[in-house]
Formats: C-alpha cells, structure tokens, sequence
C-alpha cells in the first residue's frame, strides 16, 4: 500500500517529461495518452512505490501534476517529514 | 471633496518663486511622496521638497534618473500616496514611457514640467513653451492627458493642487506645464487656510474584494474606482490591453473597449474640465490666445492694441489640454481672427487653427525661446489680423 | 493505450490558491523553467508564513515578467528594466508591504541595470527573484547580458564574443546584502532560499538558472528541457559562500550554486529614518502607513 498518491491535471501537462525523471521513486511515466494538445501525459506506473513527496509537484512547470499523502493535507509537511526521515 | 491636512499648510503671504510654490500647492493638495532627478530649471521643486518631506510625514527619494523617477512614483501610488515627479525637457523625453504607462494604468499622479529652450540640451536656463505637444502626444498610442498652465507663482501653488484634484477624478496623469520664467520669478503667493483648500480625495473603493473591478468605469466620468496594495484585492496593474479585471486581453474587441475608454473619459468631459480666463470676447475683431507667461506679455500687447481704439478680446488657457474645441468654435465666426502667441514655433496655434476649421485667420506669433516676446511683436500681429 | 490517473478528492495542489486559475494555462514554453519557479516561490510562501495581503509582487517586460499576472497576490507589470524602481516607490510609501521583483535577466541587468545597482546600493527592502534563461525569450532569443561566449543567439548568429556579467558577483559589489544561485534542478533548495530571502531586511537576490528549450537550447543544439535539467544536475556544484567573483557561468562548464552572500547592513528605510531622526529631532514626522480615507 503507496503512502502517497498523485494527482494529475491532464490538460495542463506539456509533456516535459521532469516529473518522471526526477521522481525519487521513478512512479511516473509518459503515457500512450493524449491530451487535447496532443501531449503525453504522466501516469503511476509503479503507484505503490509512490511516498507522497511531491517532488513531481515542485518540478512541474505547468502545475499539472503534485504528490501528497492521503490524510496529510500539506505536500510541504510530507516532504518534511521525508526530509527529517532520511 | 475634502479639505487639505492642515500638517504641510504654510498659510500665509509668501514671497516665492514659481518653483518653490508649485512645491506648496503639492503639499497642500496632499502629495506625500515624490521621486526626482536634478535638471535645470526645475529642480528647486525637489529641493524644497526634500527639506519639507520629512516634517510632514512625506517621503523624497533623489532616483538614479527620470526613467527611475517617473515610475518610482506610480509604485508610490499604487502603495496609496499621492505622488508626483518634476522635471524639465530632456528628463520629460526620458519620462514618456512612464506617462504612457501611467495613462494605460489610470495611475492618477502629477509631473511638472519647467521648460527650457530644446531640442536636446537646449537653453537649460532660458525657458520656453516648447513641450507642448509633446505633453499629449509625447508616449506611444492613443491616450489622452490633462494639461494646465500657470501665469505665476501664484498660479503654480494653485495649479498644482488643481493638478492633483483633477487627477484623483479622472484618474490620469496631469501635468503642470510651467516654464523657466514663471519658474524663478518671485511674487506674492497666498497660501490659505487648510479649511478653504478644496482637495479631491483619492477615489477609493468600497467594494468587497469578490465584485470590486479594478478598471470597470463608474459614474458620469467613466473613471474606475481605485485601490491600493496591500488591501487584499489582489490588483493586477499591467501594461498589456487589459480587461475590466486588469487581466491582460490582448485582442482587437478588448482594444477598442479600453483605449477608446482612456480617451473619451477626458474628450467627452472637456467643457468640464477646460478652465480658461476670457477677456472682452463679446464683440471683439482679433482674439489673442495665450497661456504661461507669455499670456503676461500678451497682456500688455492687447492693452496697447484697445488704446488705439481696437477691439481685442484675450483667451488665456489655463488647461491647454485637453484642448478646449468648443470655446474655439464658438468665437471663430464672430471674429476676423485668432493672434495665437506662444514660446516656441508654433505647437498650439496648430490646435487652434483645427478648431478654427478655416473660419477665419489664425495668426501665429511665435519665438525659438530663450526669452519673453517683446509685447510689440504681438501688438504688430493684432493690427494685421484686424485690419 | 493506457489512461493516466486524475484523482478526485485529492487535496489540492498547493500551487493552485496562489494562481489565477481564470488566466491557466499559462504561455510558458514545456520545459520552461519559470513554472517551476513559481512552485518555489509558492512553497516558500507558505513556509515562510508570509501574510499575502501585505505582499506586492512586481515585475518588468519578458517571459519571467508574466509571472506577476499568472499569481493571486497584488501584482504589478511594469514596464522593460524599471520594475525596481517601481517597486522602490511601492516600498518606500507602504514600507509594511513585503515586496518582491520577479523578472528576467535581460529586464534586470540590461534596460534595468542602472535601477539593480542603484537599489542595491541604497539596500532598498526589495527581494528579487531573477530567473536567468541566458537570453532575451519573449522577444525571440536575442543576445542578452547573462548569454555567455560562443552562444548562438538570433541576434549573435555566429556566436557571442562579448563576455557576460557574472550576476552574483555585480549584485555583491553594489550593495545586496543577500546573494544566492540555484538552478530549476534544484527545487527544494531554491524554495528555502526564497524563504530564507522573505525574512531579511535588505536587498535581497536569487539568481535562479533556467532552461529556455525553444530558444536559447534549440539553437545552441543542447537538447530540450529535460537534458537541460541533468545538464544542471551533472555540472551543478553546491559551493555556499563561494566568491562570487569565482561563479561566472559559461557555456557548458560548471555552474556554481548555492548562498554566496548573507550579510547584515542598515536597509535604506531605516538609515533614512535614523537619520532624518537624529537630524530634525522631534521635527521629524515619519510617513504614516496610507490607508483608504
């Protein structure tokens, strides 16, 4: 069971491809999808390893996709908390 | 309206100059923030200022330069002072990016121009009314600005707060076209009392922060409410053709809507906004237009002209802009013609001359500056066009 | 064919209160980095614990510039090279607002160039946030004054041959009192820096590296933005306290990041204050905060 989740809003991505490269946990891949841009967006293809950080959601420059941990309300008190663990 | 804050009223009978009075008229009318670059002749503004500022609760920053200078006091503005810059003619080139931007903005704030001989360098001690045109047509795309002309230091303490008043109402940039002379002459100026100076409030809204729309006109004047930062109202102020939100909307419909509403706020209010001093009008063969000091000159030329039995009537615009058409189109076809004499080679006898539409002559009697008409030049203008 | 993921009921991204949603999407290039800053700037916002009401943010002409109309704060888009100063006015008549420049190499350190070190020499209370893409973006990728040697620009197109500032390194030697450089790479550490920056007194600059895919990469055949991001990684070197005459960027050699300048010196309000003070004694009247009567 993931601790985190992501969300993403598939027409605002650009397909830049930062959150998967950049994804501690490499949950995220472009898609065989498309939007109605015709970009690629990112979907969990490993959602179990998601932590929640929201890395993916610092990343974005389209503010199309962010991380959080279903409970905690704050992104930014995840990746403390991720932070403090390691 | 209200009243000035009796903190910064010197009331009283001073003997000042143009310059240091156009200072006062600033303070009484309210401005508490004013941004300068030294430039010949006007700089004796700031100077005072900057000795007034700190005992009145205002505050003067000496900028790098105008550019620095004339938006310095826009950001002052939107902080929710009243502000205003001084300057002369190669700082009032650098500053047309800056007018524009305050006339796009609606940025209600004051630049006073003392002119000097130009172009470029110029006559930097001399004056000159040379600026004219370039006051309204100065920035880039259609705007349109208010314009008055003081005679005297007196004038230039009145005119000032005049300025001020009539910025917070139509919320544009207003401007006090002085001139070197009336700059550095030394009259009388009386300062009244607090109470008796009418001062026009900046028009803040009420409006909650959901419906409050920063450039959604009100009113009769078609001038938007306005706000300041730091409220909650979450302005957007841009450049960029913008929408009733301030949000940029950058197309041809949007275009239309909102320069169109730049210009007619002031064209359609000119008969309320115009102040000019008429003279024997009624029944009169030659009319004199003039403004600043050469109006003092034409003074004397058209007491000359009436003592040799001819019919002259004087119009003195106090607000060269927007340019009174109305008045001018009125008196055309009652005239023989209009002696328009002005300090450079000829910028409002051109205004003049539009109105006019070939009704009847216009005489230019126009100087390359540098120093007051002599009033036989003017007198020998009036004869011709009465003859 | 797979289809991506969206969340209902996810908490919201915390992005999203600090944006004008009427006005997304924005304009941005994909793979821009001024998006990414935003986010920073965002988190530290909120880290910092910042009233927004009592913050302004003002910007020049550019792609970076466009951030002023994309955030739900009091915001103001000034013209090319002058939002410092309008944010000195702004500052100096309502020195209560927390007051932040976002904008461009080319607006801040050409056009605007005089007004940086003006204000840093005076220390005006301004925090600015200079997304440096290396060129001028908006207007097509011309040669700027942060665009390095032997970069091709649209207006350099056999290559540049004058050498760039070093943005750091100028912004010390006139006066700021903080002084930092991160990359888009460098996301967490760039929000704590803006935080760091929100809660000093002073002239305050971040110097944040950004890749401008559509122009200043494509021309220069360094790949798009996301090989611009592991270019950042790979060469990046977190240096904090560097000399900021040693951080000068080139065009593909290490680039320097970290906090090079945190210094302690009067702001320009409070030695006006002081000052005026000591001078005119109880004649002084220090400006009232404005308000709307």
């Amino acid at each position: 069971m993931a601790r985190g989740s992501v969300s993403i809003v598939v027409e605002r991505c650009k397909a830049c491809g930062f959150c998967v490269e950049f994804c501690p946990s490499k949950v995220l891949a472009l898609s065989d999808a498309f939007n109605s841009k015709g970009y690629h967006p990112p979907h969990a293809v490993n959602p179990d390893k998601c932590s929640g950080c929201d890395l993916c959601g610092m990343y974005c420059p389209d503010f199309a996709i962010h991380g959080y941990r279903p409970g905690k309300a704050d992104a930014a008190e995840v990746a403390e908390e991720e932070k403090e663990a390691q | 309206m209200t009243h000035a804050d009796p903190v910064g009223v010197l009331t009283g009978a001073h003997f000042l100059d143009g310059d240091h009075a156009a200072c006062e008229g600033a303070i009484c009318a309210g401005a508490r923030f004013s941004a300068g670059y030294p430039i010949t002749p006007s700089t004796e503004v700031v100077e005072r200022f900057s000795s007034r500022a700190p005992k009145i609760g205002a505050t003067f920053i000496q900028m790098e330069d105008e550019l620095a200078a004339s938006i310095a006091i826009l950001g002052a503005v939107w902080g929710g002072v009243k502000a205003f810059t001084v300057t002369s003619g190669p700082g009032f080139s650098l500053m047309m990016e800056h007018i524009g931007y305050a006339a796009m903005t609606e940025t209600p704030c004051v630049f006073i121009d003392v002119q000097r001989g130009g172009p470029s360098t110029g006559l930097p001690t001399l004056p000159a009314q040379a600026d004219m045109m370039q006051v309204k047509w100065g920035s880039h795309g259609d705007y349109e600005i208010i314009a008055l002309c003081p005679n005297s230091p007196q004038e230039c303490f009145d005119l000032t707060i005049k300025a001020f008043n009539l910025s917070e109402k139509y919320r544009v940039p207003v401007f006090v076209m002085m001139d070197e002379v009336v700059g550095h002459m030394t009259e009388k100026v009386v300062i009244p009392r607090a109470e008796e100076i009418e001062v026009e409030p900046r028009h803040f809204t009420h409006k909650d922060k959901s419906s409050f729309q920063l450039y959604a006109p009100v009113g009769e004047e078609q001038t938007p409410e306005m706000a300041k930062a730091g409220d909650g109202y979450k302005l957007h102020v841009t450049g960029l053709t913008h929408d009733e939100r301030g949000y940029p909307n950058m197309t041809p419909a949007v275009q239309e809507r909102m320069v169109k509403r730049l210009v007619t706020k002031i064209r359609d209010n000119v008969e309320k906004i115009s102040i000019t001093e008429q003279n024997e009008i009624e029944g009169a063969d030659v009319v004199v237009v003039s403004y600043g000091i050469t109006s003092r000159v034409a003074q004397r030329a058209v007491e000359l002209a009436r003592a040799k039995g001819l019919k002259v009537g004087t119009l003195r615009l106090i607000t060269a802009w927007p340019f009174p058409d109305h008045i001018i189109r009125a008196i055309a076809p009652k005239v023989k013609g209009f002696v328009v004499a002005e300090l450079n080679l000829g910028q409002m006898v051109r205004e003049v001359e539009r109105a006019v539409a070939g009704k009847c002559k216009v005489t230019l009697v126009g100087h390359a500056g540098g120093t007051v008409h002599k009033p036989e030049q003017i007198l020998k203008a009036i004869e011709e066009v009465a003859r | 064919m797979s289809t991506p993921i969206c969340i209902q009921n996810a908490p919201e991204n915390p992005v999203e209160s600090f944006l004008r949603t009427d006005r997304m999407p924005h304009i941005w290039c994909p793979g821009c980095g001024i998006g990414t800053t935003v986010n920073c700037f965002t988190r530290a916002l909120i880290d910092s614990k910042t009233d927004l009401d009592k913050l302004s943010i003002v910007s020049g002409i550019g792609c970076t510039g466009r951030v002023a109309g994309y955030v739900n704060l009091d915001s103001f888009h000034t013209t090319h090279g002058r939002a410092i100063p309008f944010a000195t006015g702004l500052k100096l008549a309502s020195p209560e607002m927390n007051v932040v420049v976002y904008s461009g190499d080319g607006d801040l350190f050409a056009i605007g160039g005089n007004h940086l070190i003006h204000a840093a020499r005076r220390n005006v209370d301004l925090k600015v946030i200079c997304v440096n893409n290396l060129t001028y973006a908006m207007t097509g990728g011309q040669t700027g004054p942060a665009t390095p040697l032997d970069v091709i620009t649209s207006t350099a197109p056999y290559g540049t041959y004058d050498p760039a500032f070093n943005l750091p390194y100028l912004v010390e030697a006139a006066g700021a009192v903080y002084v930092a450089r991160w990359t888009t790479f460098h996301v967490r550490q760039l929000a704590k820096s803006m935080a760091e920056m929100f809660k000093k007194k002073g002239f305050c600059f971040i110097e944040v590296v950004s890749p401008c895919p559509t122009l200043y990469q494509r021309r220069n055949k360094m790949g798009d933005a996301l090989d611009t991001m592991k270019f950042y990684k790979d060469v990046s070197k977190v240096k904090h306290g560097a000399l900021t005459s040693e951080v000068g960027l080139s065009k593909s050699g290490e680039i320097i990041v970290g906090k090079f300048v945190d210094r302690e010196r009067p702001d320009f309000e409070t030695m006006m204050k002081a000052h005026l003070e000591s001078s005119l004694g109880d004649k002084y009247i220090p400006a009232e905060v404005p308000t709307c009567s």
